[in-house]
């Protein structure tokens, strides 16, 4: 036995086991460095599965040696290990930064527990995307939001509460439309093993139980997901939440849900009966379409950033929702490098508005006048993140548009692929719109404003460059993204 | 008649469920105290606990323990299940309640639309 073999259990337990520790660690100088170091073996875990599940394929690992159906266990496809990859990548990108960004807006006392909770919702998210059993990505689903409702109302401002109130509320119910779901597919099969279950779900197709459930699981996961009209918790959560939380949430979060859709719909009910019998092609794509024009046009409007990305992620998870609706090898393809990417450049831009916050104590468009010459590497961060966002070619953004739009022709659907490109211009609205400020207005003379310190500024910059080194070289996501489609049954 | 009588007595346990499910449901939307609020959030998911459990019950089962003379026994995996869903209810309870005191706290109000009204600082 050796401890490759076991990666799969200790990607969880990792950041599981170090949670509690931090919350030992009463100084913030000794817990901080503990979870970057926690984080950072994470993601190492994370690049070793990556790698193992690139040269053997599927890695299946029965917790404790019960072999499923009767025990959990870890199933790690290409799927799975991109958003395994992305999720701790985030983490470890993003903690060095943490103890700055939250020095502004968390109380000294309560900075240990922010790390314990930061590392639970990790756990949380890397365990929804790892597990094999239904039940066991509820857990994990909780385990994952509770933590994040108490990241959020850490902010600094008092609406932060309420904000995490609503999270709660709806994510609450999300979350337990996600518990009926499940429920009533044990009830029909009697298993709780993915793979089991999909196996015998083929022959319950037509059942009414089976059609209930699939529509329980599709809107609880859309409201973890944030999908339009369901994105109501989303705009608060992320505008009052620390900086970087937003840019940890922003970059994962949501994600996750898109996972929990892609997984249920192609793998466990698999596409014949998503598509054939329950026509959820006929849900996503008008939605996911209606929430990247909504959220893209209330986003011009908006005079908090941290806000106009929040609404700026609603119409990008449109894109997302309707690449998984569009149910071809191309979509779906474009939909899982689109989580990918999106977590990227989302991560970007709210790194920003931590460092600009951190600078300036706030991130609205008054605040960001005449920046482009005071802190000129952080705004080169933003536009280059921002271009991605656009999908401006050589950028990551770009990749994922290119490949929804090859979807959306390949399935016949000429005017999806117009509007896809018309709601792209309009993001090219909000961005512009910063970056004028930015560049071409005067600084404000009283205020000294210098670069952000290098702890926030290096991750920021890292983002940044994998916005471009991924848009220049696809192969690994778009090969990744590939397999992973063929593995769920989508061929091209 | 007698048959949709028949078709709502054979699925009682489910008809209650479902009831309890739109009652919380219901409360959680239309309520605008906050405490209120998570009443009905526990309601809502009470009645996803009493669904699961009553999918675990076997006609004629005997509890599951090893017992003299039974040959039927009724399914625990459904209960053990909820009593996992039951902690996390209680996790979620509990921290709702501790927002709710921050909220008292910053707003002197946990009434919604009092909150709304001086909240826009």
């Amino acid at each position: 036995m050796s401890i490759v073999e076991h990666l799969p259990a200790l990607q969880v337990a990792v950041p599981l086991l170090a949670a509690p520790l931090c919350a030992m660690m009463i100084r913030p100088s000794i817990a901080w460095p503990f979870a970057v170091l926690a984080s950072w073996i994470t993601f190492a875990i994370s690049v070793a599965l990556m790698d193992q599940v690139l040269t053997h394929g599927t890695i299946v690992y029965n917790m404790g040696g019960w072999s499923p159906p009767w025990g959990i266990s870890y199933v790690i496809d290409p799927l799975n290990a991109l958003l395994l990859l992305l999720v701790s990548g985030m983490a470890a990108i993003i903690m060095p930064g943490v103890r700055l960004g939250i020095g502004v807006e968390v109380t000294f006392r309560a900075q240990r527990l922010f790390f314990t909770v930061a590392l639970l919702s990790l756990t949380g998210m890397l365990g929804i995307v790892i597990t094999g059993d239904a039940f066991n990505l509820y857990v994990f689903l909780e385990i994952s939001s509770l933590s994040s409702y108490a990241l959020v109302a850490m902010g600094a401002d008092r609406r932060a509460s309420k904000a995490a109130f609503n999270y709660l509320i709806q994510g609450t119910i999300g979350a337990t439309f996600i518990l009926i779901g499940i429920g009533l597919v044990y009830m029909m099969t009697g298993t709780l093993n993915m793979a089991d279950m999909a196996d015998r779900l083929t022959d319950l197709h037509g059942s009414a139980t089976i059609q209930a459930a699939f529509a329980f699981i599709l809107v609880g996961a859309g409201i973890k997901f944030a999908m339009f009209p369901a994105h109501a918790w989303m705009p608060n959560a992320y505008t009052y939440a620390p900086s970087l939380v937003s840019a940890f949430f922003g970059a994962t979060a949501t994600k996750v849900g898109a996972y929990i859709l892609i997984r249920f719909i192609y793998n466990v009910f698999g596409a014949e009966f998503a598509f054939d019998e329950m026509h959820v092609g006929w849900v996503l794509i008008p939605l996911g379409l209606a929430g990247a024009f909504v959220g893209s046009l209330v986003a011009i409007w908006q005079d908090d950033l941290k806000r106009m990305l929040a609404y700026s992620s609603v119409a990008q998870i449109g894109y997302v929702a309707a690449a998984i609706g569009l149910g071809n090898h191309d979509g779906l393809i474009a939909a899982i490098v689109h989580v990918f990417n999106h977590g990227l450049m989302k991560g970007a831009l709210f790194l920003v508005m931590a460092c600009v916050i951190l600078r300036l104590g706030k991130a609205d468009m008054t605040s960001f006048r005449g920046l482009g010459k005071r802190m000129p590497v952080t705004m080169g961060c933003f536009v280059v993140a921002g271009l991605s966002m656009i999908g401006v070619p050589f950028t990551v953004g770009f990749i994922s548009k290119w490949y929804l739009i090859l979807g959306a022709l390949d399935a016949g659907m000429w005017p999806v692929a117009v509007l896809i490109v018309m709601s792209s211009l309009l993001s090219i609205i909000y961005i512009w719109r910063v970056v004028e400020v930015a560049y071409f207005s005067d600084p404000p003379d009283d205020v000294k404003v210098q670069e952000a310190p290098a702890m926030l500024l290096v991750p920021t910059l890292i983002l940044t460059v994998l916005c471009i080194a991924f848009g220049v070289a696809t192969k690994i996501t778009v090969g990744v993204a590939g397999l992973a489609a063929t593995s769920l049954g989508v061929y091209p | 008649m007698s048959e949709v009588l028949t078709y709502i007595t054979e699925h009682a346990v489910q008809w209650g469920a479902v009831i309890l499910l739109m009652l919380g449901l219901y409360i959680v939307m239309t309520r605008g105290n906050l405490i209120k609020k998570v009443i009905g959030l526990n309601i809502f998911q009470t009645a996803v606990f009493l669904l699961y459990i009553s999918i675990g019950y076997v006609l004629d089962g005997a509890a599951p323990i090893v017992l003299e003379g039974a040959e039927r026994y009724s399914n625990p995996l459904p209960h053990v299940l909820i009593l996992t869903a039951i902690v996390v209810s209680v996790a979620t309870t509990s921290l709702a309640l501790a927002l709710i005191v921050r909220i008292q706290e910053a707003y002197g109000s946990i009434e919604e639309d009092e909150i709304l009204e001086h909240g826009e600082t």
